[in-house]
Order: structure tokens, then sequence, then C-alpha cells
């Protein structure tokens, strides 16, 4: 355990990409104040590199001139930066109410089943990460997910596995 | 005349309008009625003349929130509108089908609204998995940019207005205003003290307007149809027409506008086409995760704010979800719980330490290890996170779903503590 906190402190701010900084910059001319940006800057990292790891959000504290711990408080507050590598894909799930209503355990289970992993996990292959979210807001067509930017609805084990069959053949 | 303002020109089976089809449907007309000299003080005399109430889940009537906002040369130079998008609680699914249908309703009410309390920025905070409304509203904002709607002296007005989209990362919270502004300003979404209000002292310090998605859907009919019209589209004591949803185990699930003011039977039967065959309705959440359960008894009932009110619930945002006989009402009380913990800010002892008790009492339940005691705590529970003991009004959201429950499934709770089961299951 100590030996892993040494491990992070003594990590490096990567260097952010000329992308990557490019598309911060826009982002800073929309707001009156650098700091508004850190949730904008670590989702276009994450968009870039796939995840924010400790070396890029030092990068952005440091490029955005705001204290690490408080950049690293907005990143663990939202849902949706992550802070381990996921998958290729990320599979977000609704298992809100009327999805629940509407059988989405089942739709769940079916998933955990063909691909082998259970919430927070990601496929041995790298291809999926699946991820509980609250109401994807499309409950009359529930079950519901998202793979990735988009939304699939009436979930049925069937549907499930054409989905998977077509994210892999991307 | 126009008996659906807010849902005219959708159709999901093709894009939304663009600008040019907008405009030929009576589009931006408020915008030219501007140009043409109707002031900010006109303008919020029909907003507040035509009754029109907040539909993001308080009611609050707009026009007089609006007019909270300090006016004159002495008041700070810079305003903000915000527009909140964060539709996330559970049950609820009306703002995404006005931003992916029709961008361009959203855009002219956020101009009526900014002009009306003088903000030169405004902000759409989306939530990040809407993507397919980001798109079209990204669309939307370059056209009427390119046709001098946006940007600087608008249609020669001398007034100004910039849009700026910003897309959230998924936290429920954000949909509490002060917590979104907190969220805008780049920090950690835990709400703030009111007083002061955002009105007078919001993003960065500055008066704010934060208003739902629907809320300023409204307005564009407002100016061009006028207050008369307005009135006339009720079937009940409240103003307009809503967007009503119903989710669940019903024949046809949907989100449609109606006026306000129809019995929920009709929303239900007619819209909806009944429950599922060989379901039979046990209760519904009236407008979302965090309103109370009714009762089949209260099909009659109408739906408008205060009709709501009288039967111990709230309207909120419209969108019903319905239990059914075959649904174990532990089970959903219990899953509307498990989100109301998940998504506590943590900042305050009763709703941090408080839901995820409830939470986890409710997953003893679902394993027939619930007791009589467990029940006690539950009820305890309702008083402690209630309204006035926490700091926003989240963990006061979460007891309207579990105080009604228990109230009206009592059977149901004790029969998982008798029968050490849920008997739903088979
Ligand atoms: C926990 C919580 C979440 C909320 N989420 C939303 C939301 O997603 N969208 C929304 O418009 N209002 C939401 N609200 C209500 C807002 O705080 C605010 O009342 C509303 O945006 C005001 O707009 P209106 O006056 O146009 O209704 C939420 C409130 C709470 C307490
Ligand atoms: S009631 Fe819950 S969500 Fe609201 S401030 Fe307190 S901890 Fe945060
Ligand atoms: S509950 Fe799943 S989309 Fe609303």
């Amino acid at each position: 355990m100590s030996q892993q906190v040494i491990a992070s402190t003594a990590k490096k701010a990567r260097s952010l990409s000329p992308e990557e900084i490019v598309e911060i910059e826009h982002e800073m001319t929309l707001y009156p104040d650098k700091k508004a940006v850190g949730l904008e800057a670590l989702k276009i990292v994450q968009k870039h590199q796939g995840w924010v790891s400790d070396e890029s959000l030092l990068g952005i504290a440091k490029y955005l001139d705001i204290p690490a711990a408080d950049l690293e408080g907005v990143a663990t507050f939202f849902n949706l930066v992550y802070r381990q590598q996921v998958g290729k894909n990320v599979i977000l799930f609704c298992d809100s109410v009327s999805c629940w209503i509407m059988g989405c355990e089942g739709i769940k289970g079916h998933i955990k089943e063909q691909l082998a992993i259970d919430y927070g996990e990601t496929t041995e292959d790298g291809d999926f990460t699946l991820i509980p979210v609250p109401c994807l807001g499309d409950c009359d067509r529930a079950p519901v997910m998202m793979v990735g930017p988009d939304l699939h609805r009436n979930l049925t084990p069937e549907k499930i596995d054409s989905i998977i069959a077509d994210y892999k053949n991307k | 005349m126009v008996a659906n303002p807010l849902t005219k020109n959708i159709d999901m089976s093709r894009p939304p309008l663009d600008i040019a089809a907008y405009e030929a449907n009576d589009g931006y007309q408020s915008v030219h009625a501007i140009a043409k000299g109707l002031g900010p003080e006109d303008v919020l005399e029909l907003v507040k003349g035509s009754g029109l109430k907040g539909r993001g889940g308080a009611g609050f009537p707009t026009g007089l929130k609006w007019s909270f906002v300090p006016r004159g040369d002495n008041s700070p130079a810079q305003k903000y509108l915000v527009v909140n998008a964060d539709e996330m609680e559970p049950g609820t699914f009306k703002d995404r089908l006005l931003m992916e249908g029709d961008p361009h309703l959203m855009l002219e009410g956020m101009i009526i609204a900014a002009y009306t309390i003088q903000a030169s920025k405004a902000y759409i905070f989306l939530r990040g998995e809407y993507t397919v409304s980001e798109q079209a509203l990204r669309k939307a904002i370059k056209e009427a940019y390119e046709k001098g709607y946006l940007g600087k002296n608008i249609l020669g007005t001398g007034f100004d207005l910039d849009i700026i989209m910003h897309t959230s990362a998924g936290r429920y919270i954000c949909g509490e205003e002060t917590a979104l502004l907190n969220a805008l300003e780049g920090k950690r979404a835990n709400p703030r003290a009111k007083p002061p209000f955002p009105q007078v002292s919001g993003l960065w310090g500055k008066p704010t307007i934060v208003n739902n998605v629907e809320t300023i859907c409204n307005l564009p009919g407002i100016l061009t149809y006028g207050v008369d019209w307005y009135h006339g589209l009720t079937k009940g004591s409240d103003h307009g027409t809503k967007l009503f949803g119903v989710s669940g185990k019903v024949k046809t699930p949907g989100c449609w506008e109606l006026p306000l003011g129809l019995p929920i039977r009709e929303l239900l039967e007619n819209y909806a086409g009944g429950m599922q065959d060989g379901l039979e309705l046990r209760g519904f959440l009236p407008g979302g995760g965090s309103t109370d359960f009714m009762l089949p008894e209260h099909l009659d009932v109408t739906l408008d704010y205060d009709e709501i009110a009288k039967v111990g619930s709230r309207l909120a945002t419209g969108t019903m979800i319905v239990l059914d006989d075959k649904t174990c009402p532990v089970g959903m009380v219990g899953n509307l719980m498990k989100f109301f913990a998940h998504e506590s800010c943590g900042f305050c002892t009763p709703c941090r330490d408080g839901l995820p008790w409830v939470d986890q009492i409710f997953r003893d339940f679902e394993k027939g290890e619930g007791s009589e005691k467990d029940l006690q705590i539950l009820h305890d529970h309702v008083t402690y996170l209630g309204p006035g003991r926490t700091f926003c009004a989240l963990a006061p959201g979460a007891t309207a779903p579990l105080g009604s429950g228990l109230k009206y499934f009592k059977e149901d709770f004790e029969k998982h503590i008798t029968e050490k089961r849920c008997s739903y299951k088979h």
C-alpha cells in the first residue's frame, strides 16, 4: 500500500499533445476563468487517450495552473471521467427504475454471460467495459444502454448479441 | 390555431427542421418582434401574464423568477442565462425529445430569456450522455449565428448574445441549480447556500437565471401567438401545454404534448394504451423518481400542479412511472434508493450517510433479510432526510417515493419480513 502511494506521488506530468492543447485553448475562450475549463480539459484528454491517467491529470493541472488536488476532486466527482483504463467500447448500462421495471436485470445477466464481465470490468480482449449509468432519458424504450456515443433501445438478449457482434467487427 | 407549440415541428422519423424550415413555420418571429421594438420590460410582462411555471420540477413562476434579476444602470453589466439540460432523474425523458426534435425552438427561447434579463452570455448545461442532442444543438447554433440571430447586435437591436455549449460528465446533483453553477465554474458540484439566490449572485457572482429546457421552449409560442392564445391552451387551472410521459408496463409507452388539466386516466388509457395484457395498475409516480406514489383511486385527478399537490404528490417533470401488480413495490423503491444513494454529493451527513443505510436495508429486504427494526429505520429516515434537514432537495426528493411507498405498500414490506423472501420473484 505505502509503496503505491510513493509511486503515485513520484509520477510526472505528461506534456499535453498539440491537438489536446488546441482544443483546451478553444474552451478557454468560452469561460471568464481558466479554472472553469478543468472538466472540459479532462474530457478532451480522455477523448484522445481513452482515459485520464495520473500523468495526464498532472499535465492538465500544470497547463491550467490549478492545484492538482482540486482537479482530482473534480475528476473523481463525475461518473464519466475514467481514472482507470477502459476498453475500446464503454457500455453505459441503464439500471434505473423504468429499465428495472422492464427487466434490465435479465439483460445485464445476459451481457455478463456473453462478455464474462461485471460492472467496472473490461473484457480480456479489451473490447468492452461495462459501467452502470443512471436513467438515460429514454425510459419509454426501456431497457436502454449506450455503447460509446450510440444509444440502443428496447434491448432483448438477441439484440445484445447482435450489438456485441457489430462493435467487435468495427 | 397552434395547439401543440412545443412539438409542432417534431417528427422523430426525420432530422430536425433546419433554420429555413423552422423560420417558415413561424420560427424566430419573436426575435423579429424584439427588433421591431418589443422591450425587455414588455417581454417580462408577457411572460408574467402567461402564467408559465417552470418545468424543471419545482413549478416556480418563470416571470417572477426573472423579475428578481437586478435591472438598470447600477446593476452588474454581465448577467448570465443557463439552460438546465442535465435531465437525469430516473423516469424523466422529455427534454431529450425537445432538443433532438426541434433545437431551434430552444435557441429562440434562449434569445427571449437572455434579452429579457439582458444577459449577453448563455450556457447550455447539457448532460454528457445526450450526444444526439449535442449534435442537433451545435448545428442549430451555427445556423443561428449565420442568420444573425446570435452574436453581436442581433438584428440591429444593439443586443449581443453568445450561446456556449457545456457538456457535463454525469452526476444527478448537477441538475440542482446551484450545484450546476459550481460545475460550470469548474468546481465539484456541491450545492451552494441560498441566499444569495442565483438571480442576484450566480455564475461567477453575477446575476444568473437557470431555466429548464421545456420552460425555455414555452417562450417562443407566448411571444409569437400571444398570452390569450396561451391561456386558451389549458384544460385546467395552470396555463399552457406540457410534455407528459409514461414508462413502465403499459401498452404504448411514450411522451406526448398535452394541455395541462387533463385527467390522469386520459393520459394512461388513451395515450399510453392502458396496462399490458394481464397486468393491473398498482400505483405510479406522476413526475419522475422524486415524486410521491399515487394510486389507481387517483386516476381522475387532473394533471395540474395544485391538483396533484392536493393528493400529496407533485406534477414535477410530468413523466410518469407506472407500477404494475406483478412488479415488486419494495424492489421499485429500492431501485430508486440505490440511485439517490449513489448520486448524493456527500456534502451533508443525513444524505451522505442516511441514503446508503436506506439502500442497504432495501438490499437486505430483497434477500429476505429485512426486519421490523429495519422498517422502523426506514420510517425514521423519511423524517431525517426530509425538507429542511439537508442542504439541498436531493434527499427530500428521495423521501417522496420512500415515504409514500412505505405507506401505500405496507403489506408488501411486511410480507418480505414474514416470508423472508420477495414473493414477486419466481
Ligand atoms: C437533485 C436535483 C436535480 C435536479 N435536476 C434537474 C434537471 O436535470 N433539470 C432541470 O431542469 N431541473 C432540475 N432540478 C431543478 C433545478 O434545481 C431548478 O429548479 C430548475 O432548473 C429551474 O428551472 P425552471 O424554473 O425552468 O423549472 C433539479 C433539482 C434537484 C434538487
Ligand atoms: S442533500 Fe445530499 S445532494 Fe444535497 S447537499 Fe446534502 S449531501 Fe449533497
Ligand atoms: S430508466 Fe432507463 S432510460 Fe430511464
